[in-house]
C-alpha cells in the first residue's frame, strides 16, 4: 500500500508534538512482548523487514491511526502469521493452539537475544551508480499499489544529490518476497520552498535516502 | 478479539490496554504451543531494551567526539566504524549516520513512513518520536516542531531536516555546550540529552547540571 495514511509527512491537523517526560521503555508489560514476538519471529526469517513494514501499511486507515505503535506492530503481526499458515483465524479466536506447529528452521533463543546478529542491508553492485554527488535528479512520479519507500511529498520534485551510500536492498521488491534486487541508494535534498512552495522557510531543507530507481536526471 | 473493543479516544497509550493483555497473552501461548517462540527469549529482548541499550551509548559517543578530534574524524566518515571502536558489548547497527550541528546548521531526524530510528545508539524510540504530529510536521513545519520542544534557534540557521527512509540510521552529533572547555569526556556526558542527538533539543547547559 502506497498511497495510504502511514505517509504522512506534511499533512496537517494532528495537533502539536507531545514529549512526555521521563518516558519509561514501555508503558504496559504486554508492548515488551509484542516487541520480542516480533523479534522472535522475525529471526526465523520468513518474511523481511519491509514485508513487515508493507503488512502495517495495509491496516486500514481508521484502525492505523487509533492504534498505538506497538498495537500496531500486534495487528501486523497477526496479519503475516495467519497469511504464513503458522497460526490459524480459529486459534486466535480459541487463544491457544489447537493443532500442532509447522517446522521451523530456526527458533530465537535467549544467547541470540542478548547478541543478535547484525543486519546488514548492502549488497555487492550489479553496476555502477547512475549518480554521483552534486548531481540534479528529479524524483519519479511513481503510485504503485505495492510498497514503496518513496514518500508522496517528495514526488516529482527536484534535489541535489548529496551522497551515495552504497548499494543496499530495494525495499519495493524484498517486500513482495521477490528477492534482495539491490540497487544504489542516494541522500537527496530537496529545498523547502521546492516542497512547500515559495511562502516556504528558506532556511529548511529536507532530504530523503533515495533507491536509483526512484529517480530521474534532471 | 474484534478490534472494535479500540478506543479511539487515546491512541498513543492507556485506554486500549486490557484488551490488549488479553490478546497479545493469547498470542505468546500459541506461538510458544506451537514450539516457535521460547518465552525465555523474549524476556532477554524485553531485558536488553529495559536495561542495557538506550541513549547513554548515543551520549558516550558524542562525548568522545567533543574531546577527542581524530575520533570526531572518524564518527563523521563512518559512525558504524567509530562506534564499534569504542568495544561496548551490544553491537552497533550498520550504515549509521553521524551528522554535525554547526553555528550555520541544525540538524532533525525524522521518519516520515514509519517509525526508523538509530535503536542501537539511543534505544527505544519515545512515543512522541512515532506519533502523527511529528512525522507529519517535522519535514513541513520543523520550527514549530522544535518550539513545542522550547527550542528557538536564530532565523538565520538552516534546518536540515533528515528522513530516514531507507535502512540508514542518522546520529544528530550536537554542539558542545559553551563554558566546558576544562571538562572531561565523563563530565560531559551527563550534558547530552537524547532529544539533543535527534535534533528536538540542544545538549544541557553546565548551568543546568549544577542546579
Amino acid at each position: 500500500m502506497t498511497n495510504s495514511i502511514h505517509d504522512m509527512g506534511g499533512m496537517h491537523g494532528f495537533g502539536p508534538v507531545e514529549a512526555e517526560p521521563d518516558e519509561p521503555p514501555f508503558h504496559e508489560k504486554w508492548e515488551g512482548r509484542v516487541l520480542a514476538m516480533q523479534r522472535a519471529m522475525g529471526f526465523i526469517g520468513l518474511w523481511t523487514i519491509d514485508a513487515g513494514r508493507a503488512s502495517l501499511e495495509a491496516l486500514p486507515p481508521l484502525d492505523y491511526l487509533r492504534s498505538s505503535y506497538y498495537r500496531r506492530w500486534f495487528l501486523g503481526l497477526e496479519r503475516r502469521l495467519v497469511s504464513h499458515r503458522l497460526i490459524g483465524e480459529e486459534e486466535i479466536a480459541a487463544g491457544r493452539s489447537l493443532r500442532p506447529g509447522i517446522r521451523l528452521n530456526r527458533k530465537l533463543t535467549a544467547s541470540d537475544a542478548e547478541h543478535p546478529p547484525l543486519t546488514n542491508f548492502e549488497r555487492p553492485a550489479p553496476g555502477p551508480a547512475r549518480f554521483k554527488k552534486g548531481d540534479q535528479v528529479r524524483a519519479k512520479n511513481i503510485n504503485p499499489a505495492t510498497h514503496t519507500r518513496l514518500p508522496r511529498y517528495a514526488r516529482g520534485k527536484t534535489g541535489t544529490v548529496e551522497a551515495v551510500r552504497g548499494c543496499h536492498v530495494f525495499p519495493d521488491t524484498a517486500a513482495l518476497g521477490a528477492g534482495d534486487d539491490p540497487q544504489w541508494l542516494y541522500t537527496v535534498v530537496f529545498s523547502g520552498r521546492e516542497l512547500w512552495g515559495d511562502e516556504a522557510d528558506p532556511a529548511v531543507k529536507v532530504s530523503i535516502e533515495a533507491f536509483e530507481p526512484y529517480l530521474l536526471p534532471a | 478479539m474484534a478490534d472494535d473493543h479500540a478506543h479511539p479516544d487515546d491512541p498513543e497509550h492507556g485506554s486500549e490496554l486490557s484488551e490488549m493483555d488479553v490478546r497479545v497473552r493469547a498470542l505468546e501461548t500459541i506461538l510458544t504451543e506451537k514450539g516457535y517462540i521460547d518465552p525465555a527469549a523474549l524476556d532477554k529482548v524485553v531485558e536488553m531494551y529495559e536495561t542495557r541499550i538506550g541513549p547513554h551509548i548515543g551520549g558516550r559517543l558524542v562525548a568522545r567526539a567533543w574531546t577527542d578530534p581524530e575520533f570526531k574524524r572518524r564518527l563523521l566518515a563512518d559512525a558504524t566504524e567509530a562506534a564499534n571502536s569504542l568495544g561496548s558489548s551490544d553491537p552497533i547497527s550498520s550504515h549509521l549516520i553521524a551528522v554535525e550541528n554547526t553555528p550555520q546548521v541544525h540538524n532533525l531526524v525524522v521518519c516520515t513512513l514509519c517509525s526508523c530510528y538509530p535503536w542501537s545508539v539511543l534505544g527505544l524510540p519515545p512515543v512522541w518520536y512515532k506519533s502523527a504530529p511529528y512525522r507529519s510536521r517535522a519535514i513541513i513545519d520543523p520550527k514549530g516542531v522544535l518550539a513545542d520542544f522550547g527550542v528557538a534557534l536564530p532565523p538565520e540557521t538552516e534546518i536540515r531536516i533528515w528522513d530516514s527512509t531507507a535502512e540508514t540510521r542518522f546520529l544528530v552529533l550536537p554542539m558542545r555546550p559553551a563554558g566546558t572547555e576544562s571538562w572531561s569526556e565523563e563530565q560531559l556526558t551527563a550534558l547530552v540529552t537524547r532529544d539533543s542527538m535527534v535534533g528536538t533539543g540542544l545538549p544541557k547547559s553546565p548551568a543546568e547540571v549544577a542546579r
